[in-house]
């Protein structure tokens, strides 16, 4: 069957290789474009969320390519993510696409459903049991060495001597794990790419500010959606961490994840958790972010995304609280990328006009 | 005794019999703040967080409009109201769940808020164990909060009933507070010439300021309303089973059970969703409604969104346009 799926940063190097070896053929999904989110605008209901339409647009896409299954997260909601698999369908049936979106829902919503689709997807692919694991594992394996690589590129990019090293270091990298086929090899693919971004001219006198990213999952990770943000920092000088990877969830290391429970964090200021999508965690990261010394967090979020106005809505006291300031963007159709770039140095500005002030007194005070 | 602030809005037009005689039996005093007018609207709009939709920024223009006349604002936090044992996902809009903070975030002068957490999926009693603890911090016996609660629910079944009898709630309202007697049965249809279901949230489609008087432009044209409230949850669940996937949020499962209810009706001609601007779950409840009125029996289909800037020429001109149509579609028939 010729299999596609969504495009969510750089996982679809795993993706792709999942797919092919669990005996399907895999139609990569384009990165999207703006031919995607015309495409996107114009099938989707009027005020579904970005990632809805950039979703709408991509499946259109790959099915013009000769996909037949599109496979997807599903969700427990409240965030309306959960539901975009059945509108999605909906949507490819009224314009006649012969497409089926099969979604995993969480395990622990129907477990007996999630089953059924691995054993339909294994059992279709003509693996055993224990191949269909292996294999697996690798593709996990691989966004785990994405997701170290992508962490890598961001902490080096604020220093690069000369603009955009980074950036072709790291897509040197992504190209050793795409060529890994085993475990073995994800590993010495990680390591070569590692010491690939390691080599990277830098300038180590340079003082960059430090900028936390937190919002909603999908414009974090799709930098087609936010504008390619965390590089565009990167390149203003900015050392930005980001509160969410896919692999997130089993990481110890990360400053997200070092101090434990994240809706305990956030619940002086929202007494209920979850709220659906990535809303309780933004209030929580802010104050992690307040904390761990950032000088600031930007928070990425689609227009109309509802987790992310709660969430707007109560970040301003926190930022009171914590002394930090935050910039929130609401990104939709008409979002271009001079406005976000203007924005963003102007939050930098002040930042470091903030910073200066504040050694300036620390100063004084000795 | 203490004066009990009610916001008129949002779920004040399901549960509000409820509310208001627990707390009168508990011997206090319930406040509720004017019907919306455009000042409550317009503070709303100041002091709430500007990507709010308009019945959230309604509900912090009413609580504003309490400020002062009460001790305390009742603001339950609506998690579930789905019975124990039943392991669905159903839930309210994010932003329900984040309300109480966000209202207490945003303004400084309000009176304490009473943010009750409401998720009866947790057990049995849990509706009783919320009343005790409501009572506790008012200050009642446990004796007074049981006769207050037993009456309350009684008093929210026959409101109930009432609406299943295709009452309109502010009439079942005024009915349920002896005001005017129940009329009588067999005058009510006389007069129509048209049946059609408005389906919506509860708090779009009562409160006749935010959609421009829908309902009394609907009265006119000498149009009977049906509207999803008026269907008992046993009818309603019973469409749950003809979907792919329930969303996820109760007032939206109900507006679609209700729509798709009402399609397999023949004598209703049409079908009226009132949505708000930007509201989250109504895009995919629009799109949804849109497509599955098409599929069951091609039924005519009218969305109308509201928001701060709604006319009430525009809600007329598209009313009449779609009764007309309606007219036409029969006559050519």
């Amino acid at each position: 069957m010729k299999i596609s799926f969504p495009h969510m940063g750089y996982s679809y190097i795993a993706l792709k290789w999942l797919v092919n070896h669990l005996g399907h053929e895999c139609i990569v999904p384009p990165e999207p474009s703006k031919k995607t989110l015309d495409l996107g605008v114009r099938y989707s209901p009027e005020f579904a969320c970005i990632p809805f339409k950039i979703l709408t647009g991509t499946y259109l896409e790959v099915a013009e390519k000769g996909a037949e299954i599109i496979l997807t997260s599903g969700g427990m909601g409240p965030c309306r993510a959960g539901y975009y698999w059945v509108m999605h369908q909906y949507l490819l049936d009224e314009i006649g696409k012969k497409v089926k979106v099969i979604a995993f829902e969480p395990p622990l919503c129907d477990l007996r459903d999630f089953w059924r689709k691995l054993h339909r997807l294994r059992v279709s692919g003509g693996l055993s049991v224990k191949a269909f694991i292996q294999v697996i594992k690798v593709a996990w394996e691989k966004i785990k060495a994405i997701d170290d690589m992508e962490m890598q590129s961001h902490s080096i990019r604020p220093y690069e001597e000369k603009r955009g090293d980074t950036t072709r270091a790291l897509w040197e990298a992504l190209q050793f794990v795409d060529e890994a086929n085993s475990e073995n090899e994800v590993d010495e693919a990680r390591q070569e790419g590692l010491r690939v971004l390691q080599e990277v001219r830098r300038d180590e006198s340079r003082d960059p500010v430090k900028i936390g990213i937190i919002g909603e999952i999908y414009v974090v990770l799709e930098p087609a959606a936010n504008h390619y943000l965390q590089i565009m920092l990167g390149e203003m000088g900015v050392y930005t961490d980001r509160s969410i990877y896919l692999s997130s969830y089993t990481r110890k290391n990360t400053i997200v994840n070092l101090e434990g429970d994240i809706f305990q964090v956030a619940r002086p200021y929202l007494n209920e958790a979850p709220i659906g999508g990535h809303g309780v965690n933004s209030i929580g990261e802010t104050i992690l972010y307040a904390r761990h010394g950032f000088d600031g967090v930007v928070q990425l979020a689609p227009f109309a995304c509802i987790p992310e106005i709660v969430a707007k809505s109560i970040i301003p006291a926190v930022s009171r609280d914590f002394n930090i300031p935050v910039l929130t963007l609401f990104i939709d159709e008409q979002t271009g990328k001079a406005g976000v770039q203007t924005r963003l140095e102007a939050f930098v500005d002040l930042l470091e006009k903030r910073r200066e002030l504040k050694r300036q007194r620390e100063r004084w005070a000795i | 005794m203490s004066k009990i602030g009610i916001p008129r809005t949002l779920a004040y037009f399901i549960y509000f019999p409820l509310w208001k005689t627990f707390f009168e039996e508990l011997g206090h005093e319930v406040v509720l703040s004017p019907a919306t007018s455009k000042a409550i609207l317009d503070r709303g709009v100041k002091e709430a967080v500007n990507d709010a939709c308009i019945p959230i920024k309604l509900y912090h223009g009413h609580a504003a409009a309490l400020a002062g006349k009460a001790d305390y604002i009742f603001c339950p936090r609506l998690v579930s109201v789905r019975s124990h044992g039943d392991f669905g996902t159903e839930t309210f809009c994010p932003k329900f769940l984040g309300l109480p903070d966000m209202l207490r975030l945003a303004m400084d002068d309000l009176p304490e808020i009473i943010d009750i957490r409401v998720d009866l999926k947790q057990g049995k009693d849990e509706l009783w164990q919320l009343s005790q603890k409501i009572g506790k911090s008012l200050g009642n016996s446990g004796e007074e909060v049981k006769r207050a609660f037993n009456r309350a629910r009684k008093r929210q079944r026959q409101y109930n009933s009432l609406l299943c009898q295709e009452m309109l709630p502010l009439e079942a309202l005024r009915i349920i507070e002896k005001k005017i007697p129940v009329p009588r049965k067999e005058k009510s249809n006389n007069n129509y010439d048209l049946q059609v279901a408005v389906v919506g949230y509860p708090y779009l489609l009562y409160d006749a300021y935010i959609n421009a008087g829908l309902l009394a432009i609907l009265e006119k044209e000498k149009v009977k309303v049906y509207t999803q409230d008026m269907i008992s949850d046993r009818k309603m669940n019973r469409q749950a089973k003809t979907l792919p996937k329930s969303t996820f949020w109760y007032f939206s499962n109900r507006v679609i059970y209700g729509a798709l209810h009402f399609m397999q009706r023949p004598e209703i001609e049409g079908v009226i969703h009132l949505t708000a601007f930007a509201c989250g779950p109504d895009s995919m409840v629009d799109r949804l409604l849109e497509i599955e009125s098409r599929r069951r029996g091609n039924r005519p289909y009218l969305s109308i969104a509201v928001d701060e800037h709604t006319g009430e020429a525009g809600v007329r001109t598209r009313i009449e346009a779609f009764v007309d149509m309606l007219r036409y579609r029969r006559e050519r028939k």
